[in-house]
């Protein structure tokens, strides 16, 4: 059965319109269809991974160690005990959880992938941080996390959601999208709504490289989160104003698809430019292998 | 492709490549093993020698070995477990050149006094293939049912353990056959829908030409 099946962000939309159904939902259907299991069973898979990403936060809280290269940890803490000086709660809020999901990443903990494990704190933090200062109950959440799961399938299927292949534009650029357009729905927002905020997003992260310290999950990924939990409300907030983007969905991740391809190898998850060359970065990498050699 | 790739896996971080997917090599080997194993030698090559330490792929491998999933916290201190449970563990870092840049080779010992050695790749996003068991060329993933054969290169085989697949009702999805040479060695990689039941196992097994067979289930 392929009453469900889409393969473009027009054709998520085309769904909606005529079953007349909010995205999570069709996205629900297409994988209940897809994978032949009830719904009971689908809302189950993802309330447990709901689970997952409140442990991610509450350990990258309280865990204020360092991770193994001591590159990492204890941001996420530092960030939520701070006063308030600019930010409004939501966003603060998101990016205190994103840091947090992120570290304890790094460090080893228990994570999902979301889509990657580098860019895993955003859609949480978004969904999670709307969801708990707007008070939307954990129903909602489930519904927020599908379409987020649909956004980012359709772009791992016409693009890729990799920083090897596509760069971090790929990667935590496509966390941003499905984040954004999660809480696009979450907050009331149409279906064309949400895939505009999503569109937003990943526009305004064209290009952006993948180019780790000493090949770490860790610099400058973490903070990343962080910045991208807020880059992700900010799409949402336009695209709920009625802000649409010129360049249509599904023709922006294909461009986002071409400039993955045409960035060099050495800025795609190699640590051979970028910020891992710079002198610090390189630094790093030499400590980090001498150390390793001396073990 | 299915949301729960997209919102998944549970894991362990850093790194679904160099720390799901080197957890899950670990399992298959153990699988493959089909032993408790009490020693492992284990090369890393490419990135996984570059950066193991960092995305933990050694405490990964050594989980996997335990018989730890992905998600396992446990894997965090695989290698305090290990040495409680007797297992040794040996690390090299090899500067040889691989054909993908996440390969690990390993060779264990178990409990019986089975030794193997295979070659695995992390292929990104969690997902693994097993290259090689015993210098033999297999392609493994772990995602289906799978039954493998060493056996002896010779006309029938195919038909005789196909047939007794089919009387058995387990459909085949994919098929693939390697050997070393003509009338040599060979193996057999056969993916199913459903488990192969221990029963057909051993009637393939007593094929005269077929000398063992693994039967391994999904990661």
């Amino acid at each position: 059965m392929n009453t469900y099946e889409y393969k473009s962000l027009a054709e998520l939309l085309n769904l909606t319109d005529k079953y007349t159904l909010p995205l999570s939902k069709v996205v629900m259907l297409r994988e209940m269809e897809e994978s032949e299991k009830p719904e009971s069973t689908v809302l189950d898979i993802m309330d447990k991974r709901i689970d997952v990403f409140y442990e991610s936060i509450q350990t990258g809280l309280n865990d204020t160690t360092q991770s193994v290269s001591g590159l990492v940890g204890g941001d996420a803490a530092r960030l939520a005990a701070a006063a308030s000086v600019l930010l409004g709660d939501v966003s603060r809020r998101a990016a205190v959880y994103a840091l947090a999901i992120n570290e304890a990443n790094a460090k080893m903990f228990r994570i999902v992938a979301c889509p990657t494990a580098g860019s895993c704190g955003i859609v949480p933090a978004v969904i999670l941080a709307v969801a708990e200062e707007k008070k939307y109950e954990r129903q909602s959440c489930i519904q927020a996390f599908f379409t987020a799961a649909g956004i980012g399938a359709v772009i791992a299927r016409n693009a890729c959601v990799a920083g090897a292949v596509g760069g971090c534009q790929a990667e935590c650029g496509t966390a941003a999208a499905m984040a954004a357009a999660a809480v696009v729905e979450l907050c009331g927002g149409t279906p064309v709504q949400a895939v505009q905020a999503a569109t937003l997003c990943l526009k305004n992260v064209l290009g952006l490289v993948c180019d780790p310290v000493a090949g770490l999950v860790e610099v400058p990924c973490v903070k990343r989160n962080g910045f991208f939990a807020v880059h992700a409300l900010t799409a949402a907030e336009m695209a709920l104003a009625g802000i649409v983007s010129v360049i249509p969905p599904d023709e922006v991740v294909s461009a986002m698809y071409e400039i993955g391809r045409a960035m060099p190898v050495s800025l795609k998850e190699t640590s051979e430019g970028g910020l891992a060359r710079t002198p610090t970065g390189k630094e790093i990498a030499e400590r980090l292998e001498k150390a390793m050699r001396e073990q | 492709m299915s949301v729960f790739d997209i919102v998944g896996p549970v894991m362990i971080g850093p790194s679904s490549s160099h720390t799901a997917g080197a957890a899950r090599i670990g399992l298959m080997a153990r699988k493959i093993l089909k032993d408790e194993p009490i020693r492992a030698d284990i090369t890393v090559y490419g990135s996984f020698a570059k950066t193991y330490k960092g995305h933990g792929t050694d405490k990964a491998l050594v989980a996997g070995l335990l018989g730890f999933s992905a998600d396992d916290i446990r894997l965090r201190s695989s290698f305090e477990i290990a040495k409680e449970e007797g297992m040794t563990v040996t690390l090299t870092r090899s500067e040889e050149e691989t054909d993908h840049p996440n390969t690990v080779r390993i060779k264990m010992e178990g409990k019986t006094g089975t030794v193997m050695e295979i070659v695995g790749v992390s292929l990104g996003g969690g997902r693994i293939e097993i290259r090689e068991i015993n210098g033999f060329y297999v392609e493994i993933t772990g995602e289906e049912y799978t039954l493998l054969t060493f056996h002896h290169d010779q006309p029938g085989i195919i038909a005789k353990v196909t047939t007794i697949m089919a009387l058995g009702a387990i459909n085949v999805s994919t098929m693939k056959v390697f050997r070393s040479a003509k009338n040599a060695n060979a193996v057999m990689i056969i993916c199913t829908d459903s488990p192969i039941p221990s029963d057909l196992e051993t009637e393939i097994c007593n094929i005269s030409a077929i000398q063992s067979v693994i039967a391994l289930s999904p990661l």
